[in-house]
């Protein structure tokens, strides 16, 4: 009987599954360890404050309690880092205050820890973080990032002048005027990108621990990066050389970007943990989740495009305010610029393109990067423009598309913002979802619609994004302060099974089985007799972790350069035992044969060899079967596609359902199709949220209303409709893999398409640009204020 | 949550004394209590358990439902008799929450919380129920006193509901798109004691009669006797998901899908 086919291409269900659906994930705050204390973080329900005093000694004399700590205590701790440093237009580097693990005389955003008390149990730290008095100075706040950039605006860091983080622009601005001031219509859109909370199903959690006996520390924590972390709370927070920190992130409950950053409650139990000569942790309330994880999204922006009399877009200017939160998280800096900006010219031949990027402080909750990063904002604006473009000049919203596509011969494609596609079809995608998505047939469902009195309306959005980050030179050029590249251990084990450690981390996204899919390809082992461990510093040999894409694209990459050391050393081993050239030996079929021959050694037969090398080249060769590869990207990848949904609103209540999405995506090669298609399903649930339910609002005095799921709107299921989603796929041309990453494209690619059918829903009504999310009330407002006549019916 | 003790009687006397202490808190499915202890909003001395006071269950005779206090809304949901007596009773309790709060969560629960954007209070109000308690009967209309407010003295337990089965009824929700609370939930009845539109979801006091609808309802009976009534803003709910004017166009739409569901 021929067993299954579990190589690349095939959807194998997932290995980890029956771990997280039985109940036996292993999450961090499942990990116990003896003599634990457990620590409560009081934080400021203040938007901002002076703090003038803080008394501990009620708090400090409550049972069970052994330490109370505040930013007197920490004071000596570094900075919580930010990874990525921005220089403005005048080339001097953004302003970087300082980011201390509890409050240090000032509290800055809701949410801002003051102080840790550490108990024996959680319900005596709680009860004792009550007793805290502390004496708050209220001081005005700015929320958004209008009231901080007005003038006058009271500061967020008395360092930071404007309550500026940066100003900084990329492109030509000389050549972007001219091609503006030769322009036959110009095309402007004020548009806002809402702000978002990740909400991820399990709350953030750390474990710190300290062994008094070797001195070093181990965290465990609810990381995307536990090698990131490691590297920033290790050397820039608490001073602590790699070898003597272990960090380890055990099964992740989902992270969307929220689980990269490195977060105060890390460092505080593990500097808790050494002080105190016991185990601490912490864990959080959803509420705290809502305060304390880092938000995403928020830029405030203006567009605007030039296009000659035929529809060619001609240059593109872009000024946009991004909400950088109280302090800089770690990547904070990178998402509006390099993530942002770098992506304005999507799939469109637009010659000269300028953006101008202002960070700003706020006294709200830091923000970073949340699946999609930058390219969400960036795609939201330009499929947005272009179909305000499409309107005002009465082009066909495909025609004008495809008329400003970058041609398929083009590729390798250099925009003017930085960027070199390496491949893509537009055209592919696009015809793809037209068909699947019955465009043509659209008017006769909007016809059938209006009988039953719904507004129906089709959107479109043809996207590109840039993932599988990154190439380290190109980077460290940007301002990185870290190398990313990618780790893969290849472990083959005497009897021919592997693990593989990689340096990337799952997080609901499925390595276990895609990860085992690529050694089962390549290596030609049975599925089943591969591992894949992931988050433990102790066990990998460095990574940087998951997000961006980047898993599979660099390192999966990683594991193939790492496999192929692994057939060149087997070659080596086969040609010593079949007596032959190196040269004439060919793996293939998990067999290494004398070429042209039936001589041959199985790859278990080998590895047993590598392991009991009696009889073995052993001057030439070391044994074991054992390799490791770093793999530094040539250049970011660029899945692209085509997101088509329809949707009907009710005019009566202002409710927009979704009735269709169709989904054809570019992700370069497909390893598991199940999975990707899993991953498109929860990107576009993410990007119907973000459209249509989901807002992070503060008042303007800086206080978070939407800070539960009573106020805070998560898509559920009833709120989606069945996807349709399918790939059309050119490969990556600069990984040996082909594939360029899935986990993001649903998320940027359908925010644009979803808002696009809203507004072409109300068509009749006047209306030009909707932001997010298109809330009932909203709608109902646009509709009700365009049908006066009616109101008396 | 804070520490509390609990205690779970046998029987409603026992119930009343243990309640007698101001501080102490009753509790059916804890629905509403739940949440409010752990977010450490209550610190109860005493948690008094009423589920095993025998309350639950459902009686129909020919002209009324009468429903134990603690009685899930799953029981309701799913009961043929009800379904059969006043469908639109059943219909209310299978769209409260989500399954498992419908498992845990009772009517005498929610008529006694008052939450404003609780279904059952609708109902109640619209069927012109009678609250049975263990020292006397209440009207409805004498029952709910604002939001969060009835006229429960300190420490009185309801132990069932009475409902008149109506002619024709209907309930329908317009739910908040985060809560799944009622934004504007709209109950219509047509019955013994005349047409009655009871509102939950949107006014500031909590449910209401609306006394302009069931003027023009009794007079005629049907959607389009609505027409052209426009439901004040005054005295409506607003905040993120809806202004005051906004909740009271839904309660226009949201009563007259209500009455063409009566039928």
């Amino acid at each position: 009987m021929n067993a299954p086919f579990e190589g690349i291409g095939a959807s194998v269900r997932r290995k980890e599954d029956l771990r997280f659906i039985s109940g036996n994930g292993h999450y961090t705050d499942d990990i116990n360890r003896p003599g634990q204390l457990h620590a409560v973080i009081k934080r400021s329900d203040r938007p901002h404050a002076k703090i003038l005093s803080i008394d501990t000694a009620a708090a400090q004399a409550a049972p069970g309690v052994v330490a109370v700590f505040t930013g007197a205590d920490t004071a000596g701790l570094g900075s919580i880092p930010c990874g990525w440093q921005i220089h403005n237009k005048d080339g001097s580097p953004m302003a970087e205050p300082r980011h201390p693990v509890l409050a240090e005389g000032f509290v800055r955003h809701v949410g801002d820890p003051i102080a840790v008390v550490i108990a024996d149990t959680k319900q005596h730290a709680k009860d004792a973080a009550e007793l805290l008095a502390i004496d708050l100075e209220e001081l005005p706040a700015v929320a958004t990032v209008t009231a901080a950039t007005a003038p006058g605006a009271y500061l967020v860091h008395e360092g930071a002048a404007g309550n500026l983080c940066y100003d900084w622009h990329l492109g030509d601005k000389a050549a972007t005027e001219a091609a503006f001031a030769s322009a036959a219509k110009i095309v402007k859109l004020d548009l806002e990108n809402n702000r978002l909370i990740p909400n991820a199903m399990e709350p953030r959690a750390a474990l710190g621990d300290f062994d008094a006996s070797s001195g070093d520390y181990t965290l465990y924590t609810t990381s995307q990066n536990p090698h990131v972390i490691r590297l920033l709370m290790g050397a820039f927070v608490l001073g602590l050389p790699e070898h003597r920190l272990r960090v380890v992130a055990p099964d992740v409950g989902g992270g969307f970007g929220s689980k990269i950053y490195h977060y105060a409650e890390e460092a505080i139990v593990t500097w808790a943990a050494g002080k105190l000569k016991r185990p601490v942790k912490w864990t959080a309330d959803r509420s705290e989740s809502f305060m304390s994880d880092a938000h995403g999204r928020d830029h405030v922006s203006t567009a605007e495009l030039a296009l000659d009399a035929q529809g060619k877009f001609l240059g593109l200017k872009v000024h946009t305010l991004a909400n950088m939160g109280a302090y800089l998280s770690t990547f904070a800096t990178a998402v509006p610029t390099y993530l942002y900006a770098t992506l304005l010219a999507g799939t469109y031949t637009t010659p000269v393109i300028y953006v101008e990027v202002k960070a700003v402080f706020t006294n709200t909750v830091p923000v970073d990067a949340y699946r999609g990063a930058g390219r969400p904002e960036a795609t939201f604006l330009l499929e947005r423009l272009v179909d305000v473009a499409a309107q005002e000049t009465g082009l066909d919203r495909v025609e004008i598309r495809r008329k400003n596509f970058i041609p398929r011969d083009a590729f390798p494609y250099q925009t003017p913002v930085a960027l070199q596609y390496d491949s893509g079809d537009y055209f592919a995608t696009l015809d793809a979802a037209l068909k699947t998505a019955d465009w043509a047939g659209f008017p006769a469902r909007r016809a059938a619609a209006a009988a039953k009195g719904k507004l129906r309306g089709i959107g479109i959005s043809t996207y590109l994004e840039a993932c599988g980050i990154a190439p380290s030179k190109v980077v460290g050029s940007l301002g990185a302060r870290a190398g990313l590249y990618e780790v893969a251990n290849i472990r083959v084990h005497p009897t021919g099974s592997v693990t593989v450690f990689t340096g990337t981390h799952s997080h609901g996204q499925g390595h276990e089985t895609t990860m085992a899919q690529l050694v089962t390809d390549q290596l030609g082992v049975p599925f089943s007799q591969v591992d894949v461990v992931h988050g433990d510093t102790s066990k990998i040999p460095f990574g940087m972790g998951t997000y961006g894409s980047r898993s599979l694209a660099v390192g999966g990459s990683a594991m193939v350069k790492a496999m192929d050391k692994i057939i060149l050393k087997g070659r080596k081993i086969a040609a010593h035992l079949l007596e032959a050239d190196i040269d004439d030996i060919e793996f293939k079929d998990g067999k290494f044969t004398v070429a042209g021959t039936d001589r041959a050694k199985t790859f278990g037969e080998i590895a047993l060899t590598a392991y009991v090398p009696h009889n073995y080249p052993i001057e030439e060769l070391e044994p074991g079967l054992d390799e490791t590869a770093f793999y530094d990207p040539k250049n970011f990848t660029y899945p692209g596609g085509c997101h088509i949904c329809e949707v009907e609103i009710d005019p009566d209540t202002g409710v927009t359902k979704v009735i269709n999405f169709t989904a054809v995506d570019d992700v370069g090669r497909v390893v598991n199709p199940m999975i990707v298609e899993g991953q498109v399903q929860g990107g576009v649930a993410q990007g119907i949220g973000q459209a249509l339910l989901e807002n992070a609002v503060y008042d303007e005095n800086g206080q978070l209303l939407s800070g539960s799921f009573m106020d805070y709107t998560m898509p559920r299921a009833d709120n989606l409709p069945n996807f349709s989603v399918a790939t059309e796929n050119t490969m990556c041309t600069h990984n040996p893999l082909g594939s360029k990453g899935c986990g993001e494209v649903g998320a940027i690619g359908s925010p644009p398409a979803v808002i696009n059918a809203v507004v072409d829903a109300l068509r009749d009504y006047g209306v030009r640009h909707i932001n997010m999310p298109a809330s009932p009330e909203k709608l109902w407002s646009i509709i009700n204020a365009g049908r006066p006549a009616m109101a008396a019916e | 949550m804070y520490d509390f003790a609990f205690s779970k009687p046998t029987n409603v006397a026992d119930a009343v004394k243990l309640l007698g202490d101001p501080d102490a808190k009753p509790i059916s499915g804890g629905q509403t209590l739940i949440p409010v202890l752990k977010q450490r909003l209550n610190k109860p001395t005493t948690v008094v358990d009423l589920t095993k006071l025998g309350l639950s269950g459902i009686t129909v005779t020919a002209t009324t439902v009468t429903i134990g206090a603690t009685t899930t809304h799953v029981t309701v949901a799913t009961s043929a008799d009800v379904a059969k007596a006043i469908p639109a009773l059943a219909h209310l309790a299978s769209h409260i929450g989500d399954r498992a709060v419908r498992y845990r969560g009772t009517i005498g629960g929610s008529l006694a919380n008052n939450d404003p954007t609780a279904d059952y209070p609708s109902a109640a109000l619209a069927l012109g129920a009678t609250i049975k308690t263990d020292r006397r009967s209440i009207a409805a209309d004498d029952y709910f006193q604002g939001m969060f407010t009835t006229a429960l003295e300190p420490g009185e337990i309801i132990t069932a509901v009475e409902f008149p089965i109506p002619e024709k009824a209907a309930y329908v929700k317009f739910p908040n798109p985060a809560s799944r609370y009622a934004m504007v939930g709209v109950f219509v009845a047509k019955g013994p004691k005349g047409v009655r539109v009871a509102v939950t979801g949107a006014g500031q006091n909590g449910v209401f009669r609306h006394t302009a609808f069931e003027t023009a309802l009794a007079a005629n009976f049907s959607a389009g006797a609505l027409a052209g009534l426009a439901t004040p803003a005054d005295g409506m709910n607003a905040d993120i998901h809806g202004s005051a004017a906004y909740r009271a166009h839904l309660v226009d739409v949201i009563a007259k899908r209500a009455v063409a569901a009566a039928g």
